[in-house]
C-alpha cells in the first residue's frame, strides 16, 4: 500500500534550464499552477464555506440567527452551554459513545479471525464464503428489517435499549471482515510459514505475527466501524427509538430543533458539538483512515 | 481461483493414510473455528431475516394478530394499488442517476485537481475530505439551514446575485438537487480511492503520449482513463448499491424542512415536500412501521433486494478484479 497522503507529485522541475527554449514550457508551467491553485481555492470554498457558516451561526444571538447576516454581532458562546444542557443531550452522548465503543471493539474482535481465514486458509467453499460476505455487505439494512424487528422485540422484548444495536457487532461485520482480508491478502506467505516453522499454530501466528503487521489496517476499520455506529440512524430510530433514554445522538439531535424551535444558533452548536468528535479523531488518525479509504477500492 | 487449489478431493485410487485424514478433520475445525462468529451472524442476520422477509411477503400481519397467507395479494397490492411505489421507485432511480453521476464526475475532477496541485496541498487535501465525515444527521440539518429560504445565506447570496432564489428542500422540484449537492459535498471518500488511483498510473505512459503529440484531453481518454478505469466501475457500482439505501438525508431533510421533527411519534408527510424524496427505503419503514402493513413493507423490502443484489452480481463478475487475490 503506497502512503497516498506523502507521494510527492511533482512533473514540472522548477527553474533549472535557463535556455531560450525552455521559457515557453516555464511560462505555461506557470499558467497551469495558477489555473490548478484557482480551481482548488473555489473547490475549497465549496467545501469549507458551510462549515463556516455554520460556526458563525453557532455564536449568534437568537435574533441575529434568524436573519442571513454573515458576521456575528455579539459572540454568544453561551450557545454551546445551552445546547449542552438540552434535556437529553448528555445521555445522547453517552449512549452513542456506548454504542460507537462497543460496536467498534466488537465488531473488530469477531472479524478478525474470520478475514484471516478467508486471506489465508485453504477450503472448500472459501469463494463461496467471500461472496456471501460481499453481498451482506451490499444489503441494504431496510431489506431485513422487519423480520430482525420482531426478532428483537416479539422473541427477547429488547427493544428500547441499545442490545439490538451492539449485539450483532459480535458476530462480524461484513465491510470490515472484506477490508481486513484484502489487506491480509497483501501479507506475504513467508511470514506465516516461517511462524509455523517455529511451531506457532494458527491462533499464535495470528495473534503474534499477522496482527501486529496488520495494525494500520485493524486501525482504519476500527475508525471505519466507530464512525458507522456514530452517525448510524436507521439502527437507533427502528430499534431504540420508543425510549428517549436509549436515543443516540444521530437520532436525537432531530429532534433538538423541536426543542428549541427556530434557535437555528443552538441547533447549529448542538450539530457541530456532534460533529466536533468525528472531526477531531480524524485528525489523529487521518494517515490510518485515508489508508483505509484507499483499501475499499480496488488496485488497478 | 482458490477453488482448483483448495483441497485437492483424493477420490481416486489409494487409501487416505490416517494421519492425513485427521490432519485434515483438525484444519477443518479450524477453519470453523474462524468462522464461526460469521457464520453465525450470517445465519441469524442476513438468511433468517431474508427467509422471513419472503414468508411475511404473502401473509395479511399487523404485527399483532397472528399472520394469515394472503397468495399473492401483497405483490399486487404494491405494483398497481399503492399509490406511492412507482413515485418512489422513480425517486430512487432519480437519486442514482444524478447523484452517482455527478459524484463520481466530481470526485474524479477533484481527484484529478488533488494531484496537479503544488503548494498547500495538505490544506486542500483536508478541505476536500472533511465534508464526506459530516455525520448525515448533522451535515442534513446544516444544509437544511444553508438553503432555508428567507433565512439561509445561500438564497441571500443568490438573491445579491440577481439570481432566483428557490425553494430547495421545500420545493417538489428542487428537494432532490438539493439532496444531490449534500452528496456531492461529501466525496471525500472518492477523492482518496482516485487519488490513489490515478497516482498508480504509469508516468511512461503520459511521456510516451506526449512525444506523440497528444494533447491533455487525450492523454486523459488515451492514458488516464483506461488506466482507472476498473476503480471508475468499482465507484459506479457501489455508488448505485449506497444510492438505492438513501435513507437518512432524505427523511433529515424533509422533516426539518416541513417544520415537523418526528422523534415520538408525530408523523410528518412522507416524502416532504409533496412526495419529491419519498424513496424505497423510506417506503420500507413507512409501510411496516407507521402502517403496520407487514406484508407489503416486506413486497417492497424484496424489490430493494432484488436491485441491489443485481448490481452487486456484477461487481462480482471475475472481470471486476474485485476478487482477485494474491
Amino acid at each position: 500500500m503506497t502512503d497516498v497522503l506523502s507521494t510527492p507529485v511533482s512533473l514540472a522541475a522548477p527553474g533549472g534550464a535557463r535556455s531560450a527554449a525552455a521559457r515557453p514550457a516555464r511560462r505555461r508551467a506557470a499558467l497551469q499552477w495558477v489555473a490548478v491553485h484557482s480551481v482548488a481555492v473555489v473547490a475549497a470554498l465549496f467545501f469549507l464555506l458551510p462549515f463556516v457558516f455554520v460556526f458563525l451561526t453557532s455564536v449568534m444571538t437568537d435574533r441575529q440567527a434568524l436573519t442571513s447576516d454573515f458576521w456575528p454581532q455579539h459572540w454568544e458562546w453561551g450557545n454551546y452551554a445551552k445546547a449542552w444542557e438540552t434535556p437529553g443531550f448528555l445521555t445522547w452522548w453517552r449512549n452513542t459513545l456506548v454504542y460507537a465503543g462497543a460496536g467498534t471493539v466488537l465488531t473488530v474482535v469477531s472479524s478478525v479471525p474470520v478475514a484471516y481465514a478467508l486471506a489465508r486458509f485453504r477450503f472448500r467453499g472459501r469463494n463461496l464464503a467471500l461472496m456471501a460476505v460481499i453481498s451482506m455487505m451490499m444489503l441494504p439494512p431496510q431489506v431485513t428489517v422487519i423480520p430482525m424487528y420482531l426478532f428483537w422485540a416479539k422473541q427477547l422484548h429488547l427493544t428500547g435499549t441499545l442490545w439490538p444495536l451492539i449485539i450483532p457487532m459480535a458476530f462480524g461485520d461484513a465491510f470490515t471482515i472484506f477490508l481486513l482480508r484484502q489487506f491480509l491478502l497483501t501479507i506475504p506467505k513467508e511470514y506465516v510459514e516461517a511462524a509455523r516453522i517455529d511451531g506457532c499454530g494458527e491462533v499464535r501466528t495470528l495473534l503474534r505475527v499477522i496482527l501486529p503487521m496488520a495494525k494500520p489496517a485493524v486501525a482504519a476499520v476500527a475508525l471505519f466501524q466507530f464512525f458507522y455506529c456514530w452517525n448510524d440512524y436507521f439502527g437507533p430510530q427502528i430499534y431504540s427509538s420508543e425510549n428517549p433514554g436509549a436515543w443516540t445522538l444521530s437520532y436525537g439531535l432531530e429532534s433538538f430543533k423541536s426543542a428549541h424551535h427556530t434557535n437555528w444558533n443552538l441547533t447549529m452548536a448542538a450539530t457541530l458539538l456532534v460533529m466536533a468528535p468525528v472531526i477531531v479523531l480524524f485528525f489523529f488518525a487521518q494517515k490510518a483512515f485515508i489508508e483505509g479509504v484507499t483499501l475499499t477500492g480496488v488496485k488497478g | 481461483m482458490a477453488l482448483a487449489s483448495g483441497f485437492r478431493r483424493t477420490s481416486t485410487a489409494l487409501p487416505v493414510p490416517p494421519a492425513l485424514r485427521r490432519k485434515r478433520r483438525r484444519e477443518r475445525a479450524r477453519t470453523l473455528g474462524f468462522l464461526s462468529p460469521w457464520l453465525i451472524g450470517f445465519g441469524v442476520f442476513f438468511v433468517y431475516p431474508l427467509l422471513s422477509t419472503v414468508y411475511f411477503s404473502f401473509m395479511k400481519y399487523d404485527g399483532f394478530r397472528a399472520p394469515v397467507f394472503t397468495g399473492l395479494r401483497n405483490w399486487t397490492y404494491v405494483f398497481s394499488d399503492y399509490p406511492f411505489f412507482w413515485e418512489g421507485l422513480r425517486n430512487t432511480l432519480w437519486l442514482v442517476v444524478v447523484m452517482v453521476t455527478l459524484r463520481v464526475v466530481f470526485g474524479l475532477g477533484i481527484g484529478l485537481l488533488v494531484t496537479k496541485i503544488k503548494s498547500g496541498l495538505g490544506f486542500f487535501r483536508t478541505a476536500f475530505y472533511l465534508p464526506y465525515l459530516a455525520p448525515p444527521v448533522a451535515a442534513t440539518i446544516a444544509f437544511a439551514f444553508l438553503l432555508n429560504p428567507g433565512t439561509g445565506p445561500v438564497d441571500h447570496y443568490l438573491g445579491k446575485l440577481g439570481l432566483p432564489q428557490p425553494g430547495w428542500f421545500n420545493d417538489p422540484s428542487w428537494s432532490k438537487p438539493a439532496l444531490t449537492m449534500l452528496a456531492v459535498w461529501g466525496i471525500g471518500d472518492l477523492m482518496v480511492i482516485f487519488m490513489a488511483a490515478l497516482l498508480d498510473v504509469p508516468t511512461e505512459q503520459y511521456e510516451a503520449a506526449e512525444l506523440d503529440g497528444a494533447g491533455p484531453w487525450q492523454r486523459f481518454r488515451y492514458v488516464t482513463f483506461p488506466n482507472i478505469s476498473p476503480i471508475v466501475m468499482f465507484a459506479v457500482v457501489t455508488g448505485v448499491i449506497q444510492t438505492m439505501q438513501y435513507y437518512t438525508q432524505a427523511i433529515v431533510a424533509g422533516q426539518v424542512a416541513s417544520g415537523i421533527i418526528g422523534g415520538s411519534g408525530e408523523q410528518f408527510e412522507p416524502g416532504y415536500p409533496n412526495g419529491s424524496t419519498w424513496t424505497l427505503p423510506q417506503m420500507v419503514y413507512n409501510l411496516g412501521f407507521q402502517r403496520f402493513d407487514t406484508g407489503s413493507a416486506c413486497v417492497v423490502a424484496l424489490i430493494l433486494f432484488t436491485i441491489s443484489m443485481a448490481f452487486t452480481s456484477l461487481l462480482l463478475r471475475r472481470r471486476s478484479g474485485f476478487l482477485t487475490e494474491d
